[in-house]
């Protein structure tokens, strides 16, 4: 257990500064959060990202989103929002769900251009937010951009 | 459009069930060029839709932040036997649809 962490946290300073130089930088995503979510305020929390901590490979990311729900009709998960704040378009993909999905759970591949935090928006039915960031190193990124 | 889906063949009624969904296309983002040096336009599967019985349970908008070959798993609860149909357009206009047969016990 010490050695891996030893290891993540090695790879991890190497990997970073190269990282910072190459790409573009983060844009901010706040204004896009806010069209999402209307202005309202999101709550930390309450979603479960699987997302590795350290991806070889930008092109192709494993990704997993759960949202606890009992998806009925009255409390249901309606959206769940993926958005990438250092991808040359920051909207990833938005997931549409409805009672009928019995759960509010979705597994997908995504493009990672580069070492970030991956934001997470869930839209429940009563008209409230969640949000979660998830931070992945990203040890080659995805060629999403000709900087590169 | 190539693409497969997948479901178990039997669920009982009101389980939760998997549907795997994989599509080939390239995913293509707009910033990559060919060899002669021309962008390769943008072209991606933006819309997924998956209906089971004629209704929609799930959808999706895809960008470019998703992987070439997108490959979705998500679920669904049915009450009756049908047809799990899952369709996909992208930017060229071009649309695909994979089905599979669904019963419930």
């Amino acid at each position: 257990m010490r050695r891996r962490r030893f290891l993540a946290v090695a790879a991890g300073a190497i990997a970073l500064p190269a990282a910072a130089q190459r790409f573009q930088p983060a844009q901010d995503i706040r204004p896009l959060i806010a069209e999402i979510t209307g202005g309202a305020q999101a709550q930390a929390g309450g979603i479960e990202v699987e997302l590795p901590q350290i991806a070889e490979n930008g092109n192709s990311v494993p990704m997993r989103v759960r949202v606890a729900s009992p998806m009925t009709a009255q409390d249901h998960v309606s959206a769940i929002h993926i958005l990438a704040e250092r991808n040359p378009r920051p909207r990833v993909a938005t997931f549409h769900f409805t009672p009928a999905s019995g759960r509010a759970e979705v597994t997908t591949r995504v493009r990672l251009a580069g070492t970030q935090p991956v934001t997470v928006i869930a839209a429940l039915s009563g008209g409230r937010f969640l949000l979660s960031k998830t931070d992945v190193l990203v040890t080659s990124a995805a060629c999403l951009d000709e900087s590169l | 459009m190539l693409g497969r889906i997948q479901v178990p063949p039997s669920v009982k009624k009101g389980e939760v069930f998997e549907v795997r969904v994989l599509v080939q296309h390239p995913m293509e983002t707009g910033f990559r060029r060919d060899v002669n040096g021309a962008t390769i336009p943008l072209n991606v599967v933006d819309r997924i839709a998956c209906r089971i019985g004629g209704r929609e349970v799930f959808s999706a908008e895809l960008g470019t932040g998703i992987a070439a070959n997108p490959y979705l798993v998500f679920t669904a609860v049915a009450e009756t036997s049908g047809t799990v149909e899952v369709a996909w357009s992208d930017d060229r206009g071009e649309r695909g649809v994979a089905k599979a047969e669904l019963t419930v016990a």
